[in-house]
């Protein structure tokens, strides 16, 4: 048995090192445009794994999670647009934002469970895209905040442009999604992320056993957020535009199928189904504006024939074949 | 003391009285059987004495502690363990890692976010050794759901003892068991330290005059009799109730 660990543990070694490698010379093999793709790719690749940690590990599954990725943003933008503040604080004062707005929305909302849960992150969010909508001197209203500057790191030059260029922006936000992506693979696997696990799988025997659940699920929570709120600064520094449509209960939705189509539970299904629903949306929308109609399309398929998501499929397929 | 005490203990569902005034007292490394027929309260009583349901009215007393208002997880830490009725494991997750849970509860890196789980070499050690005393050990790295029912009421058990509890409440520990697998989780109650106090539920008489030093007989939600094995085993209303008034001997 230790022989297939072995071997296992190998090639997932391989798998990582080829991805990083490929993920580093990216800007160099991909025109502009598509770079920017990649970006997005990443960006939702974080955001989806965030949420994961709720739904895979946690068994919460959130309608809402949206509102964390949107509230920072709109800190971020807001700060770097109105005060002028630069990466270094406007980046933690959209995570900070996140984490409170988590904080508040965990304390009311982990007091249902399943479907009620479901519906009451639905509506929190759908608050806050509400004050979005409606309180248009701060938040500019519909017409969102255009003109959020891209950050400069005040490094020295690398040769790469200052980086408002999209390759050294690549690289930005590479670094964050993959310092987001290993604190997550660290959480899900130490004695915490254990404890989740335990919470998804029993909640009463977990507390039988001692666990203060309550407390594992609010930190949890918190967490999602604070990651979803990671991949919201990226994400405004990227469109460098912030609008309601970012707090949107079309793309809670949306991250929600990025999970379930990636396979709940394992992170990196879910940055998987990321990476394919962004690179999908922008091919579809090159033929139709109907992209729901596609999505909702995706979401019944996979949950006919690939409830465990593309990852359950790769490992079936591997199963039949040893 | 005491180790656990319950008095005039009552548990309401809407109009429906599920526990009416139940009142007991189970001495330190005593061995309590719990018995009477379907719906007479059992599960009922354990889910108060353990906090995962509130208290309709009474007190629950953990050696002299007023625990009636304490959360279950406080009641777990303070050395109460229970099993249930209906088998509660971590389906998902291997035997291993189910023992392991059992053993973090208590671990002082059961809430660190930035160590490895499997870095704890102490505490997989710990739970291999103590899967390994009860044989399972072929059955580690199966998920729970894939392991048999009475593998899976083992490590039901087995997930109560890690805790190394002082008092442990065992509900129905052999219901569905074939008769070896009877014999085996008997063992496994009878090996656990004198010291420590066990509440169990049982529906099988054989196994319930074997086990206890005291016996209470629940019926309708009320103490119906309550003494030892003889008293218990001679009292004409345990008979009734589970055989059935009958008037002429037949």
């Amino acid at each position: 048995m230790s022989a297939t660990r072995n071997l296992n543990s190998r090639s997932l070694a391989a798998v990582v090192l080829l991805g990083a490698v490929v993920l580093l010379l990216l800007p160099h093999l991909l025109p502009p445009y598509y770079l920017g793709l990649a970006v997005q790719m990443l960006v939702f690749a974080l955001f989806a794994m965030s949420l994961d940690l709720l739904i895979g590990y946690g068994g919460m599954a959130s309608l809402g999670h949206a509102a964390y990725f949107g509230v920072a943003a709109y800190a971020t933008g807001l700060t770097a647009l109105r005060l002028h503040w630069d990466v270094w604080l406007a980046l933690p004062a959209g995570l900070l934002a996140a984490a409170l707005t988590a904080v508040l929305f965990g304390l009311l909302a982990l007091r249902t469970r399943g479907s009620y849960f479901l519906m009451i992150t639905l509506a929190l969010s759908q608050v806050l895209w509400g004050v979005a909508f409606g309180w248009r001197s701060l938040t500019g209203g519909d017409d969102g905040l255009p003109e959020v500057p891209r950050p400069d790191l005040g490094l020295p030059n690398l040769g790469l442009g200052p980086l408002t260029d999209s390759i050294p922006f690549y690289y930005f936000v590479l670094f964050f999604v993959t310092l987001g992506a290993l604190l997550l693979v660290r959480i899900v696997n130490s004695p915490f992320g254990h404890a989740l696990r335990g919470i998804r799988e029993s909640e009463t025997r977990m507390l039988a056993l001692g666990f203060n659940v309550w407390r594992y699920k609010l930190t949890a929570f918190v967490l999602a957020g604070t990651f979803a709120g990671l991949a919201g600064c990226l994400y405004v520094y990227f469109n460098r535009f912030v609008s309601p449509d970012y707090i949107h209960v079309t793309r809670s939705a949306e991250v929600l199928l990025m999970v379930i189509l990636g396979g709940a539970g394992t992170l990196i299904g879910p940055a998987i189904g990321a990476a394919l629903i962004v690179l999908l949306q922008n091919v579809v929308s090159g033929y139709t504006e109907r992209w729901l109609i596609v999505i909702g399309t995706i979401y019944i398929l996979v949950a006919l024939f690939a409830p465990d998501g593309l990852i359950g499929v790769i490992r079936r397929l591997r199963r039949r074949t040893p | 003391m005491t180790a656990l005490a319950a008095d005039m203990l009552s548990r309401n569902f809407g109009g429906v009285h599920a526990l009416t005034d139940v009142s007991l007292a189970v001495e330190p490394g005593e061995r309590r059987l719990i018995i009477g027929p379907n719906g007479a309260g059992k599960t009922t009583l354990f889910n108060m004495l353990s906090g995962l349901m509130p208290v309709s009215s009474g007190t629950v007393r953990l050696f002299g502690r007023d625990i009636t208002q304490v959360p279950a997880y406080e009641r777990a830490r303070m050395g109460l363990a229970r099993t249930f009725q209906i088998t509660n494991l971590f389906p998902r997750l291997t035997v291993l890692e189910n023992v392991l849970l059992a053993l973090l509860s208590t671990d002082e890196s059961a809430f660190a976010l930035h160590c490895r789980m499997a870095a704890n070499h102490a505490l997989v050690e710990k739970a291999e050794a103590l899967l390994a005393k009860w044989n399972l050990t072929p059955i580690t790295s199966r998920t729970a759901k894939e392991i048999s029912y009475g593998e899976q009421r083992q490590v039901d058990l087995i997930l109560a003892m890690a805790v190394e509890p002082k008092v442990l409440l065992l509900d129905e520990p052999t219901a569905g068991l074939s008769a070896a697998e009877v014999v085996r989780v008997v063992g496994m109650i009878r090996s656990l330290p004198k010291d420590m106090t066990i509440l169990v539920i049982e529906h099988d008489m054989d196994v319930a005059f074997d086990l206890a030093d005291r016996i209470t007989v629940l019926n309708q939600g009320r103490l119906l009799v309550e003494g030892d094995v003889e008293t218990v085993r001679n009292d004409p209303r345990v008979t009734e109730i589970y055989l059935g008034a009958d008037d002429e001997p037949c």
